[in-house]
């Protein structure tokens, strides 16, 4: 299937992921080579077959629960602290509406 | 010139050497972060030393021996870690620019383990960028150099823990394999790297890629090194809900240097592809196993052809997701000029990602979109579930099977940065064993006429990571 600039930057949008015009360009290429790959997996029968989101082994019913034990938490001090902008314990942000 | 002292340990060696009070911990740190310090302008492998966490773990094993105490299993080993897996108040930038300055607040979960068991943590390596290449061109801090054939790579994502080993400047060190990530690197530099079964190691801590594909893995000079390393960091965590509740063998118990009788499947499907000086060495390995009394039968994989597809669908489309978190908010790096949430969040991810990895989080936000989720990520998981099949119909019939690592051995710098076409293509013998979830190693087994190293490819059923380092260490010692 053919790709075209305008789904690019749909595609682009969708990631929140700012591309130059050569980014567009560039991605333009190189996405339409791999899903040229990608498309063979049309050919194979796959019929009846469910899907394998996640590898599964034989387990106990209750195999992901743990014991409730108290933990103490992070903290809102360690938590913020690689944050580029942040106070009174709390991530800021740019203004999310407009006025 | 005789080779330095560093590069001939091994975790048995360091035991001893301790135990005859012929170095102490500290000493042995020193010398070791002395070397790393000087050797690594040569391959850029370590992004970062840390002599004081190192020293602090090294102190902590004089006082246990000062105590009378064992060491514990990983006692004074010099040990590197990935820089994808998160160490307390140690940067962890993830090999990218946009983690530069970040410094988790905790540990990994396989990092508490190793310095429970005595190791010491002498620094983190360079990697691709989040873990996403084949040849660790991808990292934001320069590429890195092959140890064994300085113009070409180590092989990726994890290059820098794989030549680190072979370089001499840590004994053992952690990797992640998503695709191949330690095997492939392994093999590059001439050293073991071991993929464990899905959920044999805890994730907690692990910078997530695929989170479905996602493992922690160990490299090492020797097999029996690779699978102290592996028990170590092995075994149920909470913090990991898809860490598995199985128990961890002792796996040295299991290197007997016995494989008589031991049924070995050679995939047609692989050696069809496999050519040149990688497949008469593959060849010559399988003669080697033969002769340690395996039984040696062809088996046949046939979903083999569309595993690349299914494996580059599912691993960008889980990494669309998980990548999302790194908007400008709570990670270190925000774009300067944006006005709004929305243009912060573009504008951050746009200067701060590399091209592999906007490529892609585009590739995997394109599968999942409105009107192609069902033709790709569907099918792919669909598709997925053959490949693990065929390993499962597989292992009724033998104990392991053998292949290659990679189609070619390490190739040039710069030689297939421009063609990601064909750099997913070579993947193709590691992401098999990666989509079943299933152990699988490289060990190596010989050079090409360049001396360029060439890894053998084990790979076994769930959970049957004893067998695979039994077949492993009995090769190595043949």
């Amino acid at each position: 299937m053919k790709l075209t600039g305008n789904e690019v930057r749909y595609v682009a949008n969708l990631a929140n992921l700012r591309l130059t015009e050569e980014e567009i360009g560039r991605m333009l290429h190189d996405l339409g080579g791999i899903l040229e790959q990608m498309d063979r997996l049309a050919e194979i029968d796959t019929e009846g077959v469910a899907p394998m989101s996640q590898v599964l082994y034989d387990a106990v019913e209750t195999a992901t629960l743990r014991p409730d034990v108290e933990r103490a938490p992070l903290g809102n001090k360690l938590a913020v602290e690689n944050a580029p902008v942040a106070g009174a314990g709390y991530f800021k942000v740019p203004l999310v509406i407009e006025r | 010139m005789m080779a330095h002292a560093m590069t001939g340990h091994t975790i048995g060696s360091i035991r001893e050497g301790l135990k005859k009070k012929e170095f102490s911990a500290v000493e042995l740190t020193r010398e070791a972060l002395e070397y790393a310090e000087r050797e690594n302008p040569k391959t850029n492998a370590y992004l970062l030393l840390c002599p004081e966490r190192a020293l602090t773990a090294a102190g902590k094993v004089d006082a246990r021996i000062a105590a009378g105490h064992d060491v514990g299993p990983l006692g004074g080993v010099p040990i590197a870690v990935k820089d994808v897996i998160v160490t307390k108040g140690v940067r962890t930038t993830c090999g990218s620019k946009l983690l530069e300055n970040y410094i988790p607040p905790y540990d990994a979960t396989a990092v508490e383990r190793i310095e429970a068991a005595g190791g010491v943590i002498l620094g983190k390596t360079n990697c691709d960028e989040f873990a996403m290449g084949s040849s660790n061109e991808n990292s934001a801090f320069g590429a890195v150099r092959n140890p064994v054939a300085p113009d070409r790579v180590p092989g990726g994502s994890s290059g820098g823990s794989a030549a680190v080993v072979a370089q001499g400047t840590a004994v053992i060190s952690l990797g992640s394999d998503t695709g191949g990530s330690v095997r492939q690197p392994a093999s590059f530099c001439g050293v073991v790297g071991v993929t464990p079964t899905y959920g044999r190691v805890s994730r907690y801590g692990l910078v997530a890629f695929a989170s479905s594909l996602d493992h922690i893995g160990p490299f090492a000079r020797n097999v029996r090194d690779a699978a102290t390393l592996l028990e170590v960091i092995a075994g149920r965590d909470p913090l990991d809900s898809t860490s598995a509740d199985a128990p961890v063998p002792d796996y040295a118990a299991h290197l007997t240097g016995d494989v008589r009788g031991m049924k070995l499947g050679v995939p047609v499907e692989y050696m069809r592809h496999a050519t040149g000086e990688t497949a008469a060495l593959i060849a010559q390995s399988i003669d080697g196993l033969r002769t340690l009394g395996c039984e040696v039968r062809e088996i046949s994989l046939p979903a083999t052809d569309y595993a690349v597809a299914c494996y580059y669908v599912i691993c960008t489309a889980e990494a669309s997701s998980n990548l999302a978190r790194f908007d400008g908010v709570r990670y270190t790096t925000r774009s300067t000029d944006s006005g709004t949430l929305g243009a912060m969040y573009q504008n951050t991810r746009g200067e701060g990602f590399g091209a592999e990895v906007k490529r892609r989080i585009m590739l995997g936000t394109y599968v999942l979109s409105h009107g192609y989720y069902d033709a790709y990520y569907l099918k792919a998981q669909k598709v997925r579930a053959l490949v693990a099949r065929d390993f499962a119909k597989a292992f009724e019939t033998v104990d392991a099977i053998v292949a290659p690592v990679s189609p070619f051995p390490a190739f040039r710098l710069g030689e297939k940065v421009d063609d990601p076409v064909q750099m997913y293509l070579s993947d193709i013998y590691t992401i098999t064993g990666s989509l079943a979830g299933i152990p699988c190693m490289s060990v190596p087994c010989g050079k090409t006429a360049e001396g360029l190293p060439v890894g053998l490819q084990i790979l076994c059923n769930h959970f049957d990571e004893q067998k695979m380092f039994r077949l492993a260490d009995a090769f190595e010692k043949r």
